[in-house]
């Protein structure tokens, strides 16, 4: 009963987002022609929520469903089990294709509700056909949903339980990182109708920027989040001790964010200084765009990937064809209005707006190369090829240097005046930043004498950015220039979204210290330990006391005693993990894991050797300065936020000059 | 019209016209050094006796492969996929009068038995890869894998997880035939 009412429900959401998407469109087209039709327009708000209200319905039924543990329905079988914890159960809602479908149509859903609630600071026709819009792709993908991948499809006979939850996704880090990515792929369908409707309306301006700069920042926080819980979760429970893989989906998800990065700055100087617009436009559309061509990467199987649990090629061909429609169709209508999107501020290369500029070419030729590398078996495939997989290497050695020169252009663009900067004058504020990079770099050789030198180079970039970006916020306050009185005065008027720029520049920072530590200076070694046996990481002494079994819910696991010493004293002691989950037939491994500033102890527990001397295979690590990497993506995400809650994006942007009568 | 700002339009049309060539490609296709090769050598025991009973399966080495087409399965009893293929395979020996070799990988006596009693044995004769070494020398990645052998012992065809019925309809048969004739 509760899957058929869902299944109704989403029915119910499809029939009203065609609403949602026809009759606003043309009631604003009608209002540009002169007729006026509020009638039409008006449908957009009510539509948004209905729809909104009936794929709430249907996740929710979804939810039961998993809930009871209703093993009449296909995806609760497949997907769930009698003995998985609750929390699990919650999460295998969207731990497979069809729930996550439906999630992702939830979370497009509830932003186009966000519009029609708060965006009574839009003009009517332009919300209605922003509204449209949103309409339109969800329609697309609730009919992609109810005709291929329909999640209350019934099983018949039930049986008496189901093949549990892959195990993998087992995971308090795992659960809840695909709603956090998603809202982010989501979140830029907003940037992507503000944009689609500017185009309509022939008009970008520094109203238009401001209206889509905090959606975007919004969508920008959640995807940060989102892949770096992603990376966290990699860390820790595939057991390889490394956090970034150049997988496919992971790039399918770095893709977005590197393109919505570009489009957070660009939209700066449309909002600021009239200019960049169809490049501002652009942006918009591709950062959507690549959001669903990662959602088509993943679930079409046109990639094998550890990530593509769900490959069906019926579903691919139908994702292929929404993707045509939606980024062809905006493309070409990009190549159709953008040449008439005229900016009035012209700037000189050495300015804010160049070096802003300048990081969004090399973010988004990032972004390409990233794409290039994560496509290229698939082009070599389609024209007969051989088999190849693009590996790390080619990563390494194309993206990082891209990301270097950005890292120098980010430290000193904010020095830099609109308009026309003073490039000596802008270096001659970064004397101490530059220093203090060398120094940190000197300190890096001095305790790290055998590693990389590209690792020296790295930390150094790394504190260049932390020092010039904490430098130029003291420049704004007149710090250790001004009395105090009037410092204190500075910081309490500058504007949240400096603090924010701030925070998010200096995240930056922390996350290349620890993606360097974490990389370059990892310690590993493996062993085939007895217990008793100590052995040396990082500094500490680990000592393996031994092997038991222990049982889970819905597995059994050995355990093994690592106790740690450091300078001879007990730390704590380590209890990795090596479980079996006997319904999916599937071992995993449950790395333990001592953090602190300097570094991360990983320890694994591998097999047991096979004659019966009682020996177990250890796999130890040190991961240097990794923590700073989920750190300063939190600092980045809190700068986000910061910036999100600026006066100037909470009150809202000032109406629209009228537009002179033609 | 700027042509420049059909430039991304044109990146785009290339990158559906691929990923639309890939999907019609299958990506769990993956070629196999061993194609029309020898097949590698091996002499794989039967299924070991429960309990005082008797071995099952006959064991399985190459000289098998010699004078007829022949089918060679990884599978497993823990093997999720292997139950899907289950029925191709059945009908294959059953209406096609195919011989089908298993190589039963890494599995206990007795959970093989049970599940080849409760599934139907389709296999001419079975040889127990106990350690997994065998399936290393047919460059197996996981199971379920087939291969498809000639008469001269030389394989022919490697199809990468569990047969569905357009396999066996669009390649597997058709191939069988060919290689008959």
């Amino acid at each position: 009963m509760i899957a058929e009412l869902g299944h109704f429900a989403l029915i119910l959401a499809f029939v009203l987002a065609l609403v949602q998407g026809s009759l606003p469109l043309a009631g604003a087209h009608r209002q540009g022609q002169g007729r006026d039709d509020d009638g039409w327009i008006a449908l957009a708000g009510p539509a948004a929520l209905g729809q909104f209200v009936f794929v709430i319905l249907a996740f929710a039924a979804l939810t039961v469903l998993f809930v009871q543990a209703d093993f009449s329905v296909m995806v609760v079988t497949a997907n769930a089990n009698s003995k998985l914890p609750l929390i699990y159960k919650i999460s295998a809602v969207w731990g497979h294709h069809e729930g996550s479908m439906v999630l992702w149509v939830a979370i497009l859903a509830l932003f186009g509700l966000c519009v029609a609630l708060f965006g009574s600071n839009l003009p009517a026709t332009f919300r209605a056909r922003v509204l449209g819009i949103q309409g339109l792709i969800s329609a697309g993908f609730l009919f992609f949903i109810l005709l291929t991948s329909n999640p209350f499809a019934r099983l018949f006979p039930a049986p008496a339980d189901g093949r549990d939850l892959n195990p993998l996704l087992q995971d308090p880090g795992l659960a809840f990182h695909p709603p956090f990515l998603y809202v982010g792929y989501v979140g830029f369908s907003m940037a992507f109708s503000f944009a689609i409707a500017a185009l309509m309306e022939g008009r970008v301006d520094a109203a238009w920027a401001r209206w889509v700069r905090p959606w975007t920042l919004a969508a920008w926080c959640f995807l940060t989040l989102g892949i770096a819980m992603g990376s966290w979760w990699a860390y820790y429970e595939l057991g390889w001790g490394g956090f970034w893989f150049w997988d496919p989906v992971e790039n399918a998800s770095l893709i977005p964010w590197l393109v919505g990065t570009a489009l957070l700055h660009s939209a700066i100087v449309v909002e600021k200084r009239d200019a960049l617009k169809s490049w501002t436009v652009l942006l918009a559309i591709l950062a959507f765009s690549f959001s669903l061509i990662g959602t088509f990467l993943v679930r079409s199987g046109v990639l094998t990937s550890v990530h593509a649990f769900a490959t069906d090629p019926a579903r691919g061909v139908f994702i292929l064809v929404l993707l045509v429609i939606v980024i062809g169709g905006s493309l070409v209508l990009y190549a159709l209005r953008a040449p008439s999107l005229t900016g009035g501020g012209l700037f000189s290369p050495v300015s804010r707006e160049g070096t802003l500029l300048l990081n969004n070419l090399l973010m988004t030729a990032a972004a390409g190369t990233v794409l290039l590398g994560t496509l290229y078996p698939l082009f070599l495939d389609a024209v007969g090829g051989p088999k190849v997989s693009v590996g790390p290497p080619f990563f390494n050695a194309t993206f990082l240097p891209l990301m270097a020169p950005m890292v120098v252009v980010m430290a000193v663009g904010p020095f830099l005046s609109w308009k026309r900067g003073d490039l000596s004058g802008a270096f001659s504020r970064l004397y101490a930043a530059l220093g203090l990079a060398l120094v940190v770099a000197l300190a890096a050789w001095y305790f790290h004498r055998g590693g990389p030198v590209l690792a020296l180079v790295a930390l150094a970039a790394a504190a260049w950015l932390l020092f010039a970006t904490l430098a130029e916020l003291a420049d704004r306050l007149r710090l250790f220039r001004a009395p105090w009185r009037e410092c204190l005065e500075r910081a309490r008027s500058l504007p949240r979204a400096a603090y924010g720029m701030t925070l998010a520049h200096a995240g930056l920072a922390l996350v290349i210290a620890g993606a360097t530590g974490a990389s370059l200076w990892r310690e590993e070694h493996i062993q085939s330990s007895l217990p008793g046996d100590a052995m040396e990481v990082g500094g500490y002494e680990v000592t393996l006391e031994g092997v038991r079994q222990v049982e889970g819910p819905n597995y059994s696991a050995d355990q093994g005693q690592f106790t740690v010493r450091r300078e001879g004293r007990q730390v704590m002691v380590l209890k990795p993990e090596k479980r079996v989950y006997p319904v999916a037939a599937m071992p995993t491994t449950e790395a333990a894991i001592h953090t602190t500033g300097r570094g991360d102890l990983y320890v694994v527990l591998g097999d047991a050797a096979e004659d019966d001397s009682g020996a177990w295979v250890t796999r130890l690590f040190f991961t240097p300065l990794v923590v700073w990497m989920w750190i300063g993506s939190l600092v980045m995400v809190a700068g986000g936020l910061l910036s999100l809650s600026d006066r100037r994006l909470r009150v809202g942007a000032p109406r629209r000059r009228k537009k002179a009568a033609v | 019209m700027n042509w420049k700002f059909l430039l991304p339009t044109a990146i785009f049309a290339a990158i559906a016209v691929a990923f639309a060539v890939g999907l019609t490609l299958d990506s769990q296709r993956l070629p196999s050094a061993l194609i029309d090769k020898p097949a590698p050598q091996f002499d794989l025991p039967p299924i070991a006796a429960i309990d005082g009973g008797e071995s099952y399966g006959g064991g399985f080495s190459s000289g098998d492969l010699e004078g007829r087409v022949s089918l060679v399965n990884v599978f497993a009893s823990w093997c999720v996929p292997c139950r899907v293929e289950h029925p191709q395979l059945m009908s294959l020996s059953r209406d096609h009068g195919v011989s089908i070799f298993g190589i039963n990988q890494k599995d206990k006596p007795e959970d093989v038995m049970a599940w080849l009693a409760r599934h139907g044995d389709p296999y001419r004769a079975i040889g127990a890869d106990v350690t997994g070494r065998t399936s290393i020398d047919w460059g197996v990645y996981g199971v379920p894998e087939t291969f498809v052998v000639d008469a001269k012992g030389r394989i022919r065809y490697r199809h990468v997880g569990p047969i569905m019925e357009r396999d066996l309809t669009g390649t597997i048969l058709p191939l069988i035939a060919e290689l008959g004739s």
